[in-house]
């Protein structure tokens, strides 16, 4: 043991090597653990599920021994003795983005409202988005359910566009809303003193200014509608033909499919998400974060 | 929520305040109707539907009798809390549920304080990392589930492959589908809830980056001079992060926990995809469903969900009590 003085001066030391040491093995850590699950996910889609079962432990694949067979057999139709993954996948694109269409309109007059005009109710509107986020959305679920039981409509499409809203309006709304209050007033104003309307002043002024929020926001929503699961569930579960990606793979499993198979339904699903994400990262995960640095 | 006039519409003697007033009465009604249509989508798709489910939860309603369904008709009883009340699976639900919430948002705030600090400052590649940090988050939770169960899988499972070939298990460990199961430690034994720690370590994983997100967006928009003055001053790195970092970013990791616990509390999909609820990982929200799916029974299912609202009304009034008004102190 080294005496009282120099014991500080070592704690320092030892502390600073330890964290000069630990950092990269901690980087690769999170690295590993993020993006393994999503490697595993490729390979075992393009490997044969006899070798599969042989090796499981084996994590490379010979270029020869790359097979697309069960991408071949996701994207058949049924009548070709499919999955019929394409019909999913344009459900799910029409779903999304009617959804992103819709949410855009409605959220973008909210937001408006709420960051520049003082109205009645303007504080107390927060509340009514808490309320979205604090209601288990499986509470939701069973009145919406038994309603559109009950009028005929609940394996429909466009029911399923109009509880997706709801869903992602409050975070829409906050988005925009964050983003609104950077428009400088004063464009707004001098362009009021030009003689333009409020509609126009929203129209011409605030929304080309805001177009890289409204970009962020718009991918934002497409991503929770994707990959959205429990209401496709309750409500389409029973009409095949208007089966959403998340719900065609997650019916795969029921009937005897080979893990490879389930793999390219999985990979099938995620691509898209991935793309989106790659593409837009930065300007998606500013505009969420925004009010975050305030503390 | 009548719309009584603004008070200010009675004093309005010269002409410029009148103007003033006018102006303002004109925002007022621009703003109430540009909000209307955000108002009447979660008016009817959220506070209606849980005023419905309230009504539900006391009363006696199978899901064949639904298109008889008289609405608020119906006798009324206490039946199902009552039900739920002296229900052994209930209560075990709803310890399960909470268990399952605070260590998975304990997991997941956890994890992502470490990554955040890690790539706090900047090396080559830090914005590639940042980027696949985060797909656990964004990925498809039908995707990440299964890839989390063929992972796991006793039969083809690379985590079992490696167990039994490197780490000497004598058999390989159905992680999903056990409900106790022993781990030796050491030369003891201990019994774990297996499927119910794999499903925590899921969430932990799946939601590290939302917190690992924030925490990083606020570690950044703290002034690096405070930190500096301290490690001049001859504090080592866990002193700088105890005194100096951990007081800044602990008013969002507060309100990361409380959201994370709010969504992980309601969380459906993750346990219904990898354990479909069996082997002791049944939760409140997974309860909900199969009462409303297996056993039809509408009116038990909203009694289930009422209790889950309820608890989380009372926790939300708990943290804005106690954490909300200090936040905006600092």
């Amino acid at each position: 043991m080294s005496p009282p003085p120099q014991r500080k001066w070592s704690r320092y030391a030892v502390e600073t090597k330890a964290l000069k040491l630990l950092r990269p093995l901690g980087i690769a850590f999170f690295v590993l653990i993020s993006l393994f699950p999503f490697y595993y996910m490729v390979l075992l889609s393009m490997r044969e599920i006899s070798e599969v079962i042989e090796s499981p432990g084996s994590i490379l694949i010979g270029i020869g021994d790359i097979s697309f067979d069960a991408y071949d057999r996701v994207l058949r139709s049924v009548s070709d003795g499919g999955e019929g993954f394409v019909r999913f996948l344009i459900n799910s694109a029409l779903l999304a983005s009617a959804t992103v269409v819709l949410t855009l309109f409605v959220s973008i007059l909210g937001a408006y409202a709420v960051a520049r005009l003082q109205f009645f109710g303007r504080r107390q509107i927060h509340f009514l988005f808490l309320s979205v986020y604090l209601f288990p959305p499986i509470l939701l679920a069973i009145p919406l359910f038994v309603a559109f039981s009950k009028l005929g409509l609940r394996g429909q499409l466009p029911v399923l566009v109009i509880v997706y809203v709801a869903q992602t309006l409050p975070i829409c709304v906050y988005m925009l809303r964050n983003y609104f209050e950077t428009v400088p007033k004063s464009l707004e104003e001098a362009a009021e003193m030009d003689g333009a309307s409020r509609l126009g002043i929203i129209r011409r002024v605030t929304l080309p200014l805001a177009l890289p929020a409204i970009a962020a926001t718009s991918l934002f929503v497409f991503m929770i509608a994707w990959n959205e699961f429990l209401f496709a569930l309750l409500f389409l579960v029973e009409e095949r033909d208007n089966w959403t990606v998340s719900l065609g793979v997650s019916q795969l499993k029921n009937i005897e499919t080979p893990a490879t198979t389930l793999m390219a339904g999985s990979v099938i699903l995620t691509v898209p998400i991935i793309v989106i994400f790659l593409f837009a990262e930065r300007l998606m995960t500013e505009g969420l974060t925004r009010g975050a640095e305030k503390g | 929520m009548a719309a009584s006039t603004e008070p200010a519409s009675k004093a309005a003697p010269g002409r410029r305040a009148r103007k003033g007033n006018t102006r303002a009465r004109r925002d007022s009604r621009f703003g109430v109707t540009l909000v209307s249509p955000t108002f009447i989508v979660v008016m009817a798709m959220v506070i209606l539907p849980v005023l419905w489910a309230l009504v539900l939860s006391f009363q006696r309603i199978r899901l064949s009798g639904i298109r008889r369904l008289d609405v608020f008709g119906g006798e009324y009883t206490l039946r199902n809390y009552d039900l739920l009340l002296g229900s052994s699976d209930f209560l075990a639900a709803a310890r399960t549920t909470l268990l399952y919430s605070v260590l998975g948002t304990a997991g997941a705030i956890g994890l992502g304080l470490i990554a955040a600090l890690l790539v706090r400052s900047s090396f080559r590649g830090r914005g590639i990392v940042r980027g696949i940090m985060l797909l656990p988050y964004v990925a498809p939770v039908v995707a990440v589930t299964f890839i989390w169960q063929i992972l796991l899988s006793p039969q083809l499972g690379f985590v079992n492959a490696i167990g039994t070939s490197f780490l000497g298990w004598d058999s390989p460990v159905p992680f999903l589908s056990q409900e106790k199961g022993d781990l030796g430690l050491l030369g003891v034994s201990v019994g774990v809830p297996t499927a119910l720690l794999m499903v925590i370590l899921f969430e932990a994983w799946k939601s590290f980056p939302f917190a690992f997100l924030f925490i990083l967006a606020r570690l950044q928009a703290a002034p690096p001079e405070l930190e500096e003055a301290a490690r001049v001053d001859g504090a080592t790195p866990t002193q700088v992060f105890r005194h100096i970092t951990l007081p800044q970013i602990a008013g969002v990791i507060a309100l990361i926990a409380a959201l994370r616990f709010i969504f992980t509390f309601n969380a459906f999909d993750d346990i219904y995809l990898l354990t479909g609820g069996g082997a002791g990982t049944e939760v409140l929200a997974t309860q909900v469903y199969s009462f409303l799916n297996a056993r039809n029974d509408v009116g038990a299912s909203s009694a289930v969900a009422m209790f889950m609202a309820a608890v989380l009304a009372v926790f939300l009034f708990v943290y804005i009590r106690f954490f909300a008004g200090r936040e905006e102190q600092t």
